[in-house]
């Protein structure tokens, strides 16, 4: 036994810092280098300033914006720093109160659309800090995007066809639209539209 | 399930076993001290990490000193984590200076991660420092990785060999598998998963103010955006089917999966070392056909499972959509759009036959047959590709069990790869088996019973059963994924919960251990017309029925009262 | 002895076994094992609560609890039942090997001297070493070598075969066996054993249960049950606490009844194989019997059943005994008539099945006639081990006959010489696998009498389906290998070993097992001992010497060496046998949950009623059905156990699929169908 203990040991503690710092190491340098952006974080920079993350979304309650999936988070939505989801099973009376809820604040927002709502409009995501939603979510709140910001519909449902993501190499994954980058060019085409304005 | 279902089911399955093969012969080759070019790249420091721990590179060990060996250096890794998250806020790169862990969720940890569990009851973005989590999460993910593979490369050793005293040296084997396999892979993996957005540094956190953020919003007027070591961490988290996320979502986090490449990538790298083992067993014991036949076995039990779960999960919640929503994208509580349901549904069952526990989507809030697939897949006992070498181990241990029912019934005494099974065999096969059932029985059992085991249930009704059955079954069985509604994060969890993944973790290995010393002293029989074949398809059938009768024995009542009474509930519910 | 096969369900074994299923009622017996032991404590415990049930407030129906209870007793009695029922089988055999041991006196000489005088002393009184003499019409005390005389003895009582036998001093006919009679002349015998140690008592010894010790699979087995035991064990112990959180989640219905758990416990637990598992180990020591053959354990029953490689003397085991006369090749000059009247001359003083072989072809071919002896002045050369040729001394020849080396040196030394074309014809009739006899009158070779060996009736058959089992067959002569190689390819055998040696036998056993194979092989002759106990699986000839018979693991009585074919399929049966019976017992469990499950919970959960699929009246007679069926299935499964699984000798994956097929989805199935029949009954008798 006691031939064991210095092996261990020493075995332990070199292994440690091959894995536990030289790598984490190696890869910081070599991702820093090759890929600065993604590795810290995918940062959305305007005027100067970051305003968000590509890849986290944003918590959003206006009108005039798009709004993600509902958050789950802890302490208040999209909240960075405490990721996760709701948690609700499938049959929790509770799930469905909250999907009552928020099918009530989209309607509310929108009565004349009499379209079915897609359903992760209505259902919280599992990180709670999902970027995306379906094309169909995008396409249901079109109208009142447009209506709110007095935009064409025509020029809305282009920016958010302009923002979809079709499947990763046709294969993977799901069509999508980023919330964020959706609701940064949709500011940044209704100021265009401002600015042209006398 | 929709065409898109299948064709990524047949994808991954192709991409799988088309790199399980090349790579099942390269760590056959490493563990055998084949003259490779890996092995000659990395002679050199490899033989100077010997020099340094006194290991003498040629020196055999018996199984009890092999055991032995094994224990040490895992009890050594837990209190290691354990002393990092006590002491995290006195050491370097805590940028966010989190405070340090209590004493029973650190105990927690440190065993959750010692094990290959990695069953998270914290929330790691509010909880670990980056040192914590790279010198002492990450090094576990690597040294637990290599734990599992070392001790079932020692089994496929004790099949191979006849009448020796001894099933290899555990710290040449730690050592070769961490440098040879895990890291090179690892290293690539990493820097491709930074390409694709997961993140790598060491800065703290960056605070962003949001779009929507004015005087007049209801929104949040920041955001914290966390930073850490992610992509370094992540990689040997999916490669060594630990599943410890950086964050508390885990692989649901876009800084840990932020595309569906990567999302395919995560649930390739779960499979691949446990499918490439069952070739390198084929290998090393000399008829690559016994390798296949266990591959197959568990490429059809991992279909079928993903088959249901996929098909249940692209259904919506009939609750949800009698509301009036639109449910054709399935059911998307709890998951990301970017994965949808089907992908998520297909990582929940990789991730749930592999003891990973890493998640894309919150189990929780699957449908109660998709979360009766992941409970059920974790019942079967983590042996369907299961952990890295764990897995391997494990379904050698219910091929044995296999061999030694049907193996009467050919009326010969049973016997697996030349070796008889006899009493002492069964001895261990029988407490490799009985173990995990006992723990996620007897644990499920208390917690239902105390009030402090009760406290943590988050959903009512059946539901609340099924979460106290699942955080017992994942831990016992390693896998470490959770109905994480569950509030675990108690004395009674943690301590609960850790006894059950050390005992879990490692009265199998010392089982399986002695069961391949006990082969390896055998003498070898030659095979004959009246030997069972152990290759063919009726074993692969023999194989798939004996791990689904024994795990249905064990669990049919409990899942009765859980995700089965949900289901029917469901269905009357309508 | 009395060799009547008794019926499986013979009345005279069935009271006694039914009384004994009582009598083992004892808990101390009840304790050996481990499954059973555990359906034992929870009939007692099912009991208590039927007690409290009728003098209080029971935790359920007191009707319903004493339904379970009666059955689960029946389960134990049924277990206890199957065991006794073999058991009592075996005794019988047991019982009337002992009636050989009626008290018989001995006479009992001082030297060994058939004239010298003997004293009367009681054969249990006799000793290793002591000298007696054997009569016509004695039965023969103990057992012995003969060490004088020539007797013929009937061994009709152990053997059951009514001819008689004879044995003789020296060689490998000297042994003999207490309890068997001398029909005619004397026997001095040397005793071998003492008291207490005689073949008889070792038999009785043997098939009687008190020396049965568990084979190791029965252990390995044993520990695989008992860890199935623990399991579902705390299945049903943990099912309580699930089950009391449940009615508290669902707020509905109440907990489950103990009665019901231990019901649920009975019928999931290995019940079925675990109560026959006793029986099947009986049974096959029991079926040895029955053919005749005694095992020394247990152990070499089962190690039959693993058996790769049979080594079988060629005499008496492939070829009829003796060789047959079949031609005569005259030498270059002689008339094949000539060589017919020589060898007819010199085998005329020859007893041997070759020599009147000889004599029979003569006769069929030119109508030669047997001479007088006393006419022909004839004086015959008997043969001896140092000559190697026998003959006749005539007044004007000298006739031998003998194997080519032989003669070839007899006539040399007379300066004759050894005509080529003799020669040819020799190798031609070696090459045939037949044994050439080269006669000669004085120097000159008169030709080749051809011997032929007859290869049995239906061997090669055997040799195919021992093939198909996966079991080489080796033949061992002591012919030379051309002639070894003819009859090896005539007989079927896959590889033998010619001009076999003590040596080379015990080389070749060796050979083989450091390969990892399994070698079984019989014997009968002092210098077989060492390999038959080197061979894993050795079946000794019981008219073998006693050093044979000491060797072997086993004996057979009818010394008939194909037994060892029939020994081996009954030890594969035997390992058959359980093999199914347990994949049967697990199966069967999943229709038990079907049962029980949803008709202990459907008060917490009624949308468990949907998992009902079998449609059962009410959760009682559900219950109650899964139980007596997991009764019942113990006695159904007791002629199964005690006859033993068919054995058809097939490939090993056939084998298993069709096994697998009738026992493994059998198991799966019938217990659907059975439960469902009972509730049936139940139902139409309104008991629950």
């Amino acid at each position: 036994m006691t031939a064991l203990i210095r092996p261990a040991v020493s075995l332990f503690l070199l292994l440690s810092v091959l894995t536990g710092i030289l790598y984490p190491l190696a890869v910081t340098g070599i991702a820093q280098t090759l890929f600065p952006v993604t590795a810290s974080g995918s940062l959305i920079v305007r005027d100067g300033r970051p305003v968000g993350s590509a890849l986290i979304g944003q918590s959003f309650t206006d009108p005039k914006y798009f709004w993600g999936r509902p958050s789950a988070t802890a302490g208040q939505p999209y909240n960075g720093a405490a990721s996760g989801g709701s948690n609700l099973g499938p049959l929790n009376p509770a799930l469905v109160e909250a999907v009552k809820e928020r099918i009530a604040a989209l309607k509310a927002a929108d009565p004349d659309n009499q379209r079915p709502i897609p359903g992760d409009l209505v259902t919280a995501s599992g990180s709670g800090l999902d970027p995306h939603i379906s094309p169909a979510a995008a396409a249901y709140q079109v109208g009142r995007i447009a209506r709110a910001r007095r935009m064409e519909v025509e020029r809305v449902a282009i920016l958010v066809a302009r923002n979809t993501e079709g499947r990763q190499f046709g294969l993977f994954g799901e069509p999508r639209v980023n919330v964020l980058a959706l609701n940064l060019a949709l500011d940044a085409e209704d100021g265009l539209a401002d600015s042209m304005r006398p | 399930m929709m065409p898109h279902a299948w064709t990524i089911l047949g994808f991954y399955l192709l991409v799988l076993l088309l790199a399980a093969k090349p790579l099942g012969s390269y760590i056959a080759n490493v563990m055998e001290g084949r003259p490779i070019l890996a092995l000659r790249l990395g002679g050199g420091l490899e033989a100077g990490l010997y020099r340094l721990c006194g290991v003498k590179r040629d020196e055999e060990m018996g199984w009890l000193r092999y055991a032995l060996a094994i224990l040490l250096f895992n009890l050594l890794g837990a209190l290691a984590v354990y002393a990092l998250q006590r002491l995290q806020v006195w050491l370097p790169l805590n940028p966010q200076q989190l405070a340090n862990v209590s004493p029973d969720s650190a105990f927690n940890t440190a065993i959750s991660f010692a094990t290959n569990t990695n069953w998270q009851g914290y929330a790691g973005e509010s909880t670990m420092g980056h040192l914590t989590q790279m010198l002492g999460l990450a090094v576990q993910n690597f040294l637990s990785a290599a734990t599992g593979i070392a001790v079932a490369v020692a089994l496929m050793r004790g099949f191979a060999r006849h009448s020796a005293s001894t099933i290899g040296n555990a710290w040449v084997d730690l050592t070769r598998v961490t440098l040879y396999l895990l890291l090179p892979i690892a290293l690539v993996y990493a820097v491709f998963l930074v390409s694709q957005g997961t993140i790598q540094t060491l800065d703290g956190y960056q605070e962003v103010t949001t779009l929507e953020s004015g005087p007049a919003s209801v929104a949040p007027q920041t955001q914290t955006l966390p930073t850490g070591p992610v992509a370094s961490q992540e990689a040997i988290k999916m490669l060594g089917t630990n599943g410890g996320g950086f964050f508390n979502a885990n692989s649901a986090h876009p800084y840990e999966n932020p595309t569906p490449l990567t999302n395919i990538i995560q649930m390739l790298s779960i499979f691949l070392i446990p499918a490439a083992l069952c070739l390198t067993f084929g290998r090393i014991v000399g008829d690559v056909r016994q390798g296949w036949a266990v591959l197959a076995a568990m490429t059809v039990l991992f279909v079928v499972m993903a088959v249901v779960a996929m098909s249940v999960e692209q259904q919506s919640n009939p609750l949800l959509t009698s509301l009036g929503i639109d449910g054709s994208a399935g059911n998307l509580e709890g998951k990301e759009t970017r994965f949808g349901s089907a992908e998520s549904a297909l990582f929940a069952t990789i991730t749930t036959l592999a003891s990973c526990g890493a998640v894309n989507a919150m189990h929780d809030s699957f449908m109660p047959l998709g979360g009766f697939v992941t409970l059920w897949n974790m019942m079967l006992g983590e042996v369907v590709f299961g952990g890295v070498g764990s897995g391997l181990y494990g379904m050698l241990v219910f091929a044995v069990m296999a061999v030694f029912l049907a193996g009467l019934m050919i009326g010969r005494t049973p016997e697996y790869l030349g070796k008889k099974i006899e009493a002492h065999d069964i001895k261990m096969v029988s407490l490799t088996i009985l173990v995990t059932p006992l723990l996620v029985l007897t644990g499920t059992a208390l917690a239902v019973t105390l009030p402090a085991g009760v406290a943590g249930v988050a959903n009512p009704g059946a539901h609340g059963f099924s979460e106290i059955l699942y955080a017992f079954t994942s831990a016992a069985n390693n896998n470490g994924s959770a109905f994480a509604g569950l509030s675990a994060n108690t004395p009674f969890y943690n301590i609960l919960l850790g006894i059950a993944m050390w005992f879990g973790r490692f009265i199998v290995i010392v089982s399986v251990l002695a069961l391949a010393g006990n082969l390896a002293a055998k003498k070898r029989i030659a095979a004959n017309a009246g030997t069972m074949p152990t290759h063919g398809p009726l074993f692969v059938m023999l194989l798939i029925g004996t791990v689904v009768l024994v795990g249905a024995l064990n669990y049919v009542p409990a899942l009765a009262l859980g995700p089965v009474v949900e289901q029917l509930m469901l269905q009357s519910a309508h | 002895m009395a060799r009547q096969t008794l019926s499986m369900f013979d009345p005279a074994l069935l009271w006694p076994a039914v009384l004994d299923a009582f009598r083992k009622l004892n808990p101390a017996a009840q304790w050996r094992n481990p499954v059973m032991f555990v359906v034992y404590a929870g009939c007692l415990l099912t009991t208590a609560l039927w007690v409290q049930a009728v003098i209080g407030t029971g935790e359920a129906p007191a009707g319903y609890i004493l339904a379970v209870t009666l059955w689960l007793w029946f389960t134990v009695l049924f277990a206890n039942f199957a065991e006794a029922l073999a058991e009592g089988r075996s005794k019988a055999q047991a019982a009337s090997l002992r009636g050989l041991k009626r008290e018989t006196m001995a006479k009992k000489v001082k030297s060994a001297d058939a004239s010298a005088d003997w004293s009367s002393v009681p054969a249990t009184e006799l000793c290793k070493g002591d000298l007696v003499l054997v009569q016509a019409n004695d039965t023969i005390p103990a057992d012995g070598e003969v060490i004088e005389g020539v007797a013929s003895v009937d061994e009709s009582a152990i053997t059951g075969e009514s001819a008689p036998v004879i044995r003789e001093a020296g060689g490998d006919f000297s042994a003999v066996t207490g309890g068997t009679r001398v029909l005619s002349d004397w026997l001095l015998v040397r005793v071998t054993v003492n008291p207490g140690e005689t073949f008889v008592d070792r038999m009785i010894a043997m098939v009687e249960n008190a020396k049965r010790r568990k084979t190791p699979n029965e252990i390995a087995l044993t520990i695989l049950l008992v860890a199935l035991t623990i399991i579902f064990l705390v299945v049903t112990v943990t099912l309580l606490p699930f089950s009391i959180f449940g009615v508290q989640a669902a707020g509905a219905g109440t907990p489950v009844a103990l009665t019901t758990l231990i019901a649920l416990l009975v019928c999931l637990i290995p019940t079925t194989i675990a109560g026959l598992l006793s029986a099947i180990g009986v049974a096959g020591m029991s079926r040895m019997m029955q053919a005749n053959v005694i095992a020394t354990s247990g152990r070499a029953v089962e190690a039959a059943g693993d058996v790769d490689v049979l080594l079988l003397d060629k005499t008496g085991t492939i070829t009829l005994g003796n060789r047959q006369a079949a031609a005569f090749l005259p030498a270059e000059g002689v008339p094949e008539q000539d060589l017919a009247s020589a060898a007819q001359l010199a085998s005329l003083a020859d007893e041997t099945p070759e020599g009147r072989s000889i004599m029979v072809l003569a006769k069929q071919k030119f109508g030669l006639r047997e001479r007088d002896i006393q006419a022909l002045n004839a004086r015959f050369i008997h043969f001896s081990a140092h000559t190697r040729m026998s003959g006749v001394d005539l007044p004007d020849s000298q006739i031998r006959k003998g194997a080519v080396d032989a003669i070839r040196a007899h006539i040399e030394t007379l300066g004759g010489r050894f005509p080529p074309g003799v020669l040819r014809a020799v190798e031609e009739v070696a090459r045939r696998g037949s044994t050439p006899l080269v006669v000669a009158d004085g120097s000159r070779v008169l030709g080749v009498v051809e011997l032929k060996d007859i290869v049995k009736g239906g061997i090669k058959e055997r040799f195919a389906e021992l093939r198909r089992m996966g079991i080489r067959t080796i033949m061992i002569t002591g012919d030379n290998p051309l002639t070894a190689a003819a009859i090896a390819a005539e007989a079927g055998v896959d590889d033998f070993l010619a001009e076999a040696t003590p040596e080379a036998k015990l080389a070749l056993i060796r050979q083989h097992q450091a390969e990892g194979r399994l070698v079984a092989m019989t014997g009968d002759g002092t210098n077989d001992a060492p390999a038959l106990a080197q061979a894993d699986v050795a079946v000794a000839m019981n008219t073998g010497t006693q050093a044979a018979k000491e060797a072997g693991n086993m004996v057979d009585l009818d010394s008939n060496p194909t037994k060892l074919i029939e020994v081996v399929e009954t030890g594969k049966q035997m390992l058959m046998t359980r093999g199914a019976l347990t994949t049967f017992s697990v199966s069967n469990d999943i229709a038990k949950y079907f049962a029980i499950i949803p008709a202990a919970f459907v008060t917490t959960y009624p949308q468990l009623g949907a998992l009902n699929v079998m449609g059962l009246a009410s959760p009682t007679s559900a219950i109650l059905s899964a139980v007596i069926f997991n009764a019942l299935i113990i006695i159904v499964l007791i002629p199964l156990a005690l006859k033993g699984v068919t054995y058809q000798p097939m490939g090993a994956a056939v084998l298993l699929r069709r096994n697998l097929a009738v026992y493994g989805l059998g198991g799966l199935i019938a217990p659907f169908i059975g439960i469902k029949l009972i509730d049936l009954t139940i139902a139409a008798t309104g008991l629950a």
